[in-house]
């Protein structure tokens, strides 16, 4: 709840401050000269220094939040209690007497080995404890069971710093949250700050560091290129047999009738099942190893190509058709010089479609089973609590799914450019 | 035997329901080579339909169509096609578009290169053969698609509406410009419009259709035609006979106009 009203008032701040020192959005050419623009999509554009503070933004709060070195100190959220501290508990014996002692507890980062600080026995039946708590954890504390009069003796826990507390009540002292027991211990919980541990979230030197090492030293056998490469490979050759089947199948049942008869009721029944479903039988069949997953891509990008290109033929004027007829044209020709390049636009629509499925369902894939790959690995991470491996997988499936989109928009500007513009 | 016969011809589309539209009833000409016909008439008269039937798009369900002496049974080179729009291959440059015919018969560039050029000119293209079809405004593309049909060289000309998406302006110079090459080339040519004007500027001879079922109502032999070629097609409209024709087609349309309303809101 914190992280997103920070995130929100950082938006609005933002925005004001923009605002008042640069001004609006700077526009140019013909929308420049528009009185409406609320509205009209065509008028808005991306404001990039919007952009620009939205990624630092992110930056930040990911920062701030996990302590980490990109942000300065003083920006961080509080983190979790470090150091020693102490607080003061009641006994009360059956007979009604009662003596306080002093708990002296000690937090330390994780990983560090530390003593238990030494402390005074301190007066009366009740006496002082020592305790030694790691960050972000708690500890349950028998505190009776040095005391001469304890539990066993029939004293009781009746205060924690003065103030009363029973079985499943609670005090907050200065640097802790004291909860009782049902039994009677006392649970001391050190204050957590607002920092997430790194376990849930590193900071970004982390995953950066983790990264560098994973491109060097690699993770479970595979260096970081490996393991994309692996997916990368299987979504490449999946994709480019499906769109080899697929899109001349498309073609025959945009063209003949016995064929779109025949694979009408094959390919509408498989184009609403997500190619996820189909991992149980393919791993059945084929087993876990690449020629499974391949195999799962190509029904993956099969069906989608098969449409693009069934829709990329009926999708042609039929007064072109007819025009090519009229010149003179044969089949083999109105096919060649007509209805393929036609259907180039769908095709490379479906294509981006296949594409970022075949993205999707490769890395669902090896999060199931695999050897390698980059869901292999934010898998086999996860179940190691790695979640700086975890959120860099992310990250990298993220660009290449981007790297993957943008090629496919280049490669269209570049073969269809007529698209959209007749 | 030369020129197009058309005898007869009947069409009737059923449709899923079990009714039936008669789009065409028995429906005759000739046309001899070298003639310019407009066919002129209401929406729903089965123009476009006659002109997909001679194009060997469609076979009618009765009579036959010869050109030459041969029966027409599909689409052929001899007959070449203008459509409204969208026929051009947007993939090919202006140039490519105008020489596919030719292309397509295996030609070679020397064999049709020179007329390519040539054509271009006619039309005024010349400097725009490189250019792709969506660079060009939609007078420009009309121009293209005559000078592809006339690239392949047809024997008759079939043109379904080819200026009427096309502003005021550009469809009166395109209007010349068909009259040039229609003289120029000496093709048949059979032109379907909806503009009364239109038909009578570029018809030597108009035929005016009546629907449902489409029917020949009127024939009109008229010299605008020839007057145009040399002359201004303003000049043209101002001759005291253009007028008198124009009204009276458009009476005509009008009362077809008429008849067909108080027929629906009868059967309603």
């Amino acid at each position: 709840m914190i992280p997103l009203l920070i995130y929100a008032g950082i938006f609005i701040a933002a925005f004001m401050l923009v605002r008042a020192i640069a001004g609006g959005m700077a526009r140019t050419g013909f929308s420049s000269l528009k009185t409406v623009t609320f509205g009209d999509e065509s008028a808005v554009l991306p404001d990039r220094r919007a952009s620009i503070i939205s990624i630092l933004t992110l930056f930040f709060l990911w920062g701030s939040f996990t302590g980490s070195i990109i942000v300065p100190s003083f920006l961080h959220m509080p983190g979790p209690y470090l150091g020693q501290a102490t607080f003061d508990y009641t006994v009360e014996t059956e007979d009604g007497q009662t003596d306080d002692a002093t708990v002296t507890y000690l937090v330390h980062p994780a990983g560090e080995d530390v003593e238990p600080p030494e402390v005074d026995p301190g007066e009366g039946f009740a006496v002082n404890d020592s305790l030694v708590i790691t960050a972000y954890r708690s500890e349950l504390a028998r505190l009776d069971r040095n005391d001469l009069i304890g539990r066993d003796e029939g004293a009781r826990i009746v205060a924690v710093d003065g103030q009363p507390i029973e079985p499943g009540g609670r005090v907050d002292t200065d640097r802790a949250r004291v909860t009782m027991s049902t039994r009677g211990s006392l649970n001391i919980t050190p204050d957590q700050g607002w920092q997430m541990e790194p376990i849930w979230l590193p900071p970004p030197e982390d995953v950066f560091d983790r990264l560098i090492e994973i491109m060097t030293d690699g993770f479970r056998n595979f260096t970081l290129w490996e393991h994309l490469g692996y997916s990368l490979f299987r979504v490449v050759v999946g994709f480019a047999l499906g769109a080899l089947i697929g899109i001349p199948l498309g073609y025959a049942m945009g063209l003949s009738n016995w064929f779109r008869g025949w694979f009408d009721p094959i390919v509408e029944f498989m184009r609403p099942v997500p190619p996820l479903a189909l991992i149980p039988l393919v791993i059945i069949w084929a087993g876990i190893g690449e020629s499974g997953k391949i195999i799962l891509l190509f029904l993956a990008a099969l069906w989608i190509m098969a449409i693009a290109a069934r829709s990329g033929v009926s999708g042609v004027n039929i007064s072109k058709v007819h025009a090519a007829y009229s010149l003179g044209s044969s089949k083999p020709q109105i096919l060649r010089h007509v209805i393929i390049p036609n259907s180039l636009p769908e095709i490379f629509t479906g294509a981006r479609v296949a594409m970022g499925v075949c993205w999707g369902t490769v890395v669902a894939a090896e999060l199931v089973a695999a050897e390698q790959g980059a869901g292999m690995m934010i898998m086999v991470a996860s179940r190691f609590q790695n979640t700086d491996i975890v959120i860099l997988g992310i990250i990298m499936i993220g660009v290449i799914g981007f790297g993957i989109d943008m090629l496919m928009r280049w490669g269209e500007r570049v073969l269809v450019p007529w698209k959209g513009r007749s | 035997m030369t020129g197009l016969a058309i005898k007869n011809i009947s069409m009737r589309f059923d449709l899923p329901n079990g009714s039936a539209v008669q789009a065409l009833e028995d429906v005759s000409m000739d046309i001899k080579q070298g003639e310019i016909l407009t066919v002129l008439g209401p929406s729903g008269c089965g123009k476009t339909t006659l002109l997909n039937i001679v194009a060997g798009f469609l076979a009618p369900t009765d009579g036959v169509i010869t050109l030459n002496g041969h029966e027409v049974r599909g689409p052929d080179a001899e007959r070449g096609m203008v459509f409204q729009r969208g026929a051009l291959f947007e993939w090919m440059s202006v140039r490519a578009n105008v020489s596919f015919g030719p292309r397509m018969k295996g030609h070679r560039e020397k064999q049709y290169g020179e007329n390519v050029d040539h054509l271009l000119d006619v039309v005024g293209l010349q400097d725009f053969k490189d250019k792709a079809i969506y660079e060009l405004s939609g007078g420009m593309q009309q121009r293209v698609a005559l000078a592809r049909c006339l690239a392949n060289d047809p024997d008759v000309i079939l043109m379904d509406e080819p200026l009427g998406a096309l502003d005021a302006l550009t469809r009166e110079k395109m209007q010349s410009l068909v009259l040039k090459l229609w003289k120029e080339t000496g093709k048949t040519i059979i032109l379907i419009t909806h503009s009364v004007e239109e038909a009578l500027l570029l018809g030597e001879r108009l035929i005016v259709m009546a629907p449902r079922p489409g029917r020949i109502h009127k024939e009109y032999n008229l010299p605008f035609a020839d007057m145009g070629v040399d002359a201004d097609l303003r000049e043209v409209k101002k001759h005291p006979d253009f007028h008198t024709v124009r009204e009276e087609i458009l009476g005509m349309i009008w009362d077809m106009e008429e008849e067909i309303m108080g027929r629906t809101e009868a059967t309603k």
